[in-house]
């Protein structure tokens, strides 16, 4: 196993104070954004269902930040997060999330099914574990072509227990391939706990990379510069030839399953004590000692972002009825 | 023109793709080595090597999900599923990852992917090496279905699936293997989407797939003796559907069978049907008839095996059955 703890890049480099500013900005901006969209879904104004992925923001923002621009990922229902940090302005996912033809996926997905093929977004899965496959392949073809890209997919500890993430996992690794898996892990698998889904303790998930002989590399999925570090280091594995990595960040959803969820499973002065402590945003904001008006100005600025993505969606265009079925066959 | 085998004529496109294509692989359960369970792919492993014509686990959803991943990236990747019956362990990957893709993306992806599989019955494999599942695929937006039945039509159905810029299930029947068929000298790609009239006739159309062709042209040659002139057209492609060669040949006899080997009740034959009767009602001059096997798992003995599958014989006795309405 391997606990980054030095705070540097591999080569040395500490990360500086205007690095850690912008996580913090882009972890405020994925806030903001589930924020507003919780609100403007409880106000009736979004269709479908909606998934927020508060309190692991630092998981998208570290990861991503790690990844090259051609690199590719693939998301899970809980995507929103994941999306912004891999580079899709956020005007163009609330977009979708209105249903609106200037979304990212044309108004044809919504929340679960967030794409971004520009930015190498190959789409949010709404089957857990459902794009951990597709990522193999992409890795598979990123080997034959001899290029220098990872793929990498985001699961919860819910994916671990299926038969997609064990076959894929073997998969990956008997072929040596450029992948990162990314387990996020919260310790939920929608309302059912880690200790009546896991047969281990929850903190040890990252032991079933071992069945794989594969490479685990931990982090903290609360302190985004040790995600940042983490993936880092998984990207440098996973391009040397040497196989894929599974980089298990324990995280903490600060929410229920989806929007709406009354938690009626959870303990309420646990979940107070995580949004205490746990709380991504937070602890780097007091590691920053950000005096008060400087992080006024940060969420005033990403507040704005915010908003102006809503009057993008909403003076979006409705897409047509009879476009429904002009994608089914390339 | 040259002769191939079924199986030969279905290498032979394998092999011309590798050949001509860095972007084209092979992924499956045994198909190295041993050249596959049903030695189609001998001799590829040797003249392309393990890169391009890999053995894989025994991981049904992760072969057709990796197929996914690098069809998206550019590649062309040919998968075999050793038996249709293995297809239910990659239904998540196919069903709600392959074909969704593109519409999900609001056309972003492409997944230029071909899912090679076979099955049938006559050599009691049992109930789970012998299911005729293609029907199931047909009701998936997003994918289409192949079903072919001469070594003509497989060696350039296979080849236009592979150039294919969709996810396409492309059926094998396991006992159509041996079988010989002329084939063109150069590799002539037959367009999805057409069908294919083996013989003209004037009273009754089949319209068959797979091992049901060769038994509708059998069943076709005894009618004929009967005096009844029996037409048998083969859809080859069931998803796109050539509606319009097969509502034509029936409204030209104004009967008409279906005929495939997967069971009867919610199989292919039913969509036909349906398709036949809207195309055709005013020319109709009795009920369509549906042959397929009874509705079991597939028993081993061979007696009850055959009991359950259908015939030439219960293909002729559907053709009697439509003459018999005057």
């Amino acid at each position: 196993m391997t606990t980054v703890e030095e705070r540097t890049e591999p080569g040395g480099r500490p990360l500086s104070r205007d690095e850690l500013r912008s996580f913090l900005r882009e972890m405020l901006l994925i806030r903001r954004f589930e924020e507003k969209v919780e609100e403007r879904f409880r106000a009736g104004e979004l269709p479908g269902f909606l998934h927020v992925a508060i309190g692991q923001e630092a998981v998208a923002t570290g990861v991503c930040a790690a990844l090259a621009r051609e690199d590719v990922i693939a998301s899970t229902h809980r995507a929103h997060g994941h999306a912004i940090a891999k580079g899709t302005p956020v005007e163009r996912l609330m977009a979708e999330l209105y249903g609106k033809v200037e979304g990212c996926s044309r108004g044809y997905g919504g929340s679960m099914h967030l794409y971004d093929l520009e930015v190498g977004n190959l789409g949010a899965n709404a089957v857990v574990a459902g794009g951990i496959p597709g990522i193999v392949g992409a890795a598979l073809a990123f080997q034959m072509r001899g290029e220098a890209r990872v793929a990498a997919a985001f699961f919860g500890d819910g994916a671990t227990n299926t038969g997609t993430f064990h076959e894929s996992l073997n998969l990956a690794q008997l072929w040596k391939l450029p992948a990162v898996f990314v387990l996020e892990n919260n310790g939920w698998a929608e309302s059912t706990p880690a200790s009546q889904h896991l047969p281990l303790p929850v903190e040890k998930l990252g032991k079933r990379a071992a069945a794989y002989g594969m490479k685990l590399i931990e982090a903290d999925g609360q302190d985004v510069e040790a995600v940042y570090l983490a993936a880092l280091a998984a990207r440098e594995h996973a391009l040397s030839g040497k196989g894929p990595v599974l980089l298990h960040l324990r995280t903490y959803r600060l929410t229920g399953h989806y929007v709406g969820d009354p938690q009626v499973y959870r303990d309420k002065e646990e979940l107070a004590r995580e949004r205490a402590t746990r709380d991504p945003i937070e602890l780097l904001k007091a590691r920053l000692e950000l005096p008060d008006d400087d992080w006024a100005a940060l969420d005033a600025e990403v507040t704005a972002e915010v908003e102006a993505a809503v009057a993008f969606a909403k003076a979006g265009t409705d897409p047509k009825p009879e476009d429904a079925l002009k994608y089914v066959y390339a | 023109m040259p002769e191939l085998t079924y199986r030969e004529a279905v290498r032979d496109a394998l092999r011309k793709a590798l050949r001509e294509d860095e972007r084209v692989f092979l992924m499956g359960e045994d198909i190295a080595e041993m050249g596959g369970s049903m030695a189609v792919t001998q001799g590829l492993l040797e003249e392309f090597g393990p890169q391009r014509v890999r053995n894989t686990p025994i991981s049904e959803m992760a072969i057709v999900g990796s197929g996914i991943g690098a069809a998206i990236q550019g590649m062309r990747p040919v998968v075999e599923i050793m038996y249709e019956d293995f297809l239910t362990l990659s239904m998540e990957q196919l069903v709600n990852q392959a074909a969704k893709h593109r519409t999900m993306s609001g056309g972003q992806v492409r997944v230029p992917l071909t899912v090679r599989t076979q099955g049938g019955a006559g050599w009691s494999p049992g109930a789970q090496h012998a299911q005729q599942l293609e029907a199931w695929f047909v009701h998936v937006p997003g994918l289409k279905v192949v079903f072919a039945s001469t070594p003509e039509d497989v060696r350039g159905l296979l080849w236009s699936s592979i150039y294919d810029d969709n996810p396409v299930l492309f059926f094998e029947h396991r006992t159509l293997y041996p079988i010989k068929g002329e084939v063109p000298e150069e590799l002539e790609p037959i367009p999805l989407g057409k069908a294919r009239v083996h013989r003209e006739g004037e009273d009754v159309t089949v319209v068959a797939t797979g091992r049901l062709v060769h038994e509708a042209l059998r069943a076709a040659e005894e009618a004929e003796r009967d005096g009844v002139s029996v037409e048998v057209v083969d859809p080859r492609t069931l998803l796109p559907l050539d509606e319009e060669t097969i509502i034509a040949s029936v409204r030209k006899t104004t009967r008409c069978v279906t005929a495939h080997e997967a069971v009867t009740r919610g199989g292919f034959g039913a969509e036909l049907a349906a398709v036949i009767q809207h195309g055709a009602f005013d020319w109709l001059d009795a009920p369509i008839e549906r042959v397929g096997a009874k509705f079991a798992p597939l028993p081993f003995a061979p007696v009850m095996e055959q009991y359950v599958v259908p015939h030439a014989e219960d293909v002729y006795e559907a053709i009697r059955r439509t003459v018999a309405r005057g």
